[in-house]
């Protein structure tokens, strides 16, 4: 009767894959403190030094005229960069997978650049390229449409800094998904155009709009490049970013915090957004997801 | 509809998929293209249905030039390897694609196309699954659907890119007997890229073997068995 202890305590199997409770515990509680420090709280810093003085003051250093232009101006430039590089971001992702052709790796590579370019250098090329002093940039201030310290440049700035974010996002669900449908869709007497409109687009959907809501909180919060770029005149080039750092240099903290307050809602209110969406369509996106 | 393939070659950069190649098929019948992977017979399969084009020869429909003729033209119904079903189109959506893509003049009323998707249901035995997405079905399921749509387009020829290749043998021997009874009930000119010889044997009326860009051997399956022309093709029928 000496294995009757044995058999009382049944053995205890774990799976392979399975860690024991305390590394679990670990590691989540790693991640949450990680989080906390460089997530969760310089964004409450951010709100309880803009709501300082109170909200009454918080909201008059953004009713005042240089906060509204900043705010109206970023949100111009995003609203033009954005659409223009979800437009070459699909054409370039479509280009990218749906052919073969030689220097493509060379191609991704280029598409890469952005990322891999300082900002400020960016800009200065752009100064380089455009600026009153080039043959071009010359021309252009002549012809009363100058690019340096002026809308266009900012855009064609934001632009080359968040070019990457829409094609990097479709490049890899769209290899993975392939060309059969595509090709199926010809075969059934599709234009190609059609094809792209009705299979391809609501396919690469979800990749598309996280690539773009990526792409619009990097073209409102883009400093470095739009810093080098716009001369940063007030009323007139300062963008958000731009005019949190100039109040911040004046020790205007309340209105500088309070701008990026604001800059920081916008980035929450488009992750907001994915969200729901995702919610809302949560059945057509189980559905839809090859198994 | 006759199909004629006249010295048909297709050069993948410096690489040969298919040397010159020519075959006539006869209106009306079962054709298997049978050969190992990298034998060309996909690449003879896409060229029929227009998604390739030919390095150089000619391709005949009932003995008019269709070499040039553009994929959406050709109006072969393609079954793809994989089905390539649209993931975001439910069932019924799916085989009307070729029909609402039709130019307005040409395109079928709303409640026209709905009978005749409903009839496709019918006719692949899946009268109730039109609501469904392709990823709620089974592969055998998904399979049909596919050739569903592909027949929806009332197509001038039924091209199958290894319709049996992902199923177990069960399903397998089913949608058999389910493609003869639909080559036979149309009348279609129906080709299909098999690497099974058995399959190849057992269902087609024709079988083309091929290797190495190459046509080894044309004949009818008990002719084949009997009398291989070459030793490759001894090797792979009793493989």
């Amino acid at each position: 009767m000496s294995d009757v202890s044995l058999v009382r305590t049944p053995p205890r199997f774990r799976s392979a894959t399975g860690e024991s409770a305390g590394t679990r515990w670990a590691l989540i509680a790693v991640a949450f403190t990680g989080l906390a420090i460089l997530v969760f709280a310089p964004l409450i810093a951010v709100f309880v030094v803009a709501l300082a003085d109170g909200v009454a003051a918080s909201l008059e250093s953004l009713a005042s005229r240089d906060a509204r232009d900043a705010i109206r101006l970023t949100l111009t430039i995003a609203a033009i960069s954005v659409p223009l590089n979800a437009a070459f971001g699909i054409a370039a992702a479509w280009f990218i997978t749906k052919f073969d052709f030689r220097g493509k790796a060379f191609l991704i590579t280029l598409i890469d650049l952005p990322f891999s370019v300082s900002p400020v250098v960016a800009g200065l090329c752009i100064v380089l390229m455009f600026g009153a002093n080039s043959a071009l940039g010359g021309w252009l201030v002549a012809n009363g449409f100058p690019i340096v310290f002026a809308m266009p440049g900012i855009i064609l700035a934001t632009m080359f800094v968040t070019f990457p974010f829409v094609a990097r996002e479709l490049i890899p669900v769209m290899i993975e998904q392939g060309r059969a449908e595509e090709e199926a869709g010809l075969t059934l007497g599709a234009s190609g155009w059609r094809v792209f409109w009705t299979v391809t687009l609501p396919n690469i959907r979800w990749a598309l709009l996280y690539g773009v809501l990526l792409c619009n909180a990097r073209a409102m919060g883009e400093f470095g490049a739009v810093a080098v770029v716009s001369g940063k005149i007030r009323g007139q080039t300062a963008t958000m970013p731009t005019t949190i750092e100039m109040l911040y240099q004046e020790y205007l903290s309340v209105a500088a915090f309070s701008l990026a307050a604001v800059l920081a809602l916008l980035a929450l209110v488009t992750l907001l957004l994915k969200t729901a969406l995702e919610i809302r369509h949560a059945d057509q996106l189980a559905a839809t997801h090859r198994p | 509809m006759h199909i004629e393939i006249d010295e048909i070659s297709k050069q993948f950069g410096t690489t040969a998929a298919l040397h010159p190649v020519s075959l006539a098929l006869p209106s009306g019948a079962l054709v298997a293209l049978l050969g190992p992977s990298g034998s060309g017979k996909t690449t003879l399969l896409r060229i029929l249905g227009g998604l390739e084009f030919p390095t150089s020869g000619r391709v005949l429909f009932d003995g008019q030039d269709a070499t040039g003729v553009t994929v959406q033209e050709r109006r072969a119904g393609f079954v793809f390897q994989s089905y390539a079903l649209f993931r975001h189109m439910t069932v019924f959506d799916n085989i009307a694609y070729g029909l609402n893509a039709r130019p307005r003049a040409t395109r079928p009323q709303k409640a026209e196309i709905a009978r005749r998707v409903t009839k496709l249901l019918d006719l692949i035995q899946l009268p109730d699954i039109g609501s469904r997405y392709p990823s709620q079905l089974s592969g055998g399921q998904r399979q049909r659907v596919a050739l569903a749509r592909a027949l929806a387009i009332e197509p001038r020829m039924l091209l199958l890119d290894e319709p049996f290749g992902a199923l177990d043998a069960k399903v397998r021997r089913e949608l058999r007997q389910g493609l003869r009874d639909i080559h036979d009930t149309t009348g279609l000119t129906t080709v299909f890229v098999t690497h099974d010889q058995e399959e190849a044997m057992e269902l087609a009326d024709l079988v083309v073997v091929m290797s190495m860009g190459r046509i080894e051997q044309i004949g009818k399956p008990q002719d084949i068995r009997a009398r291989p022309a070459t030793p490759f093709v001894r090797t792979f029928i009793t493989a």
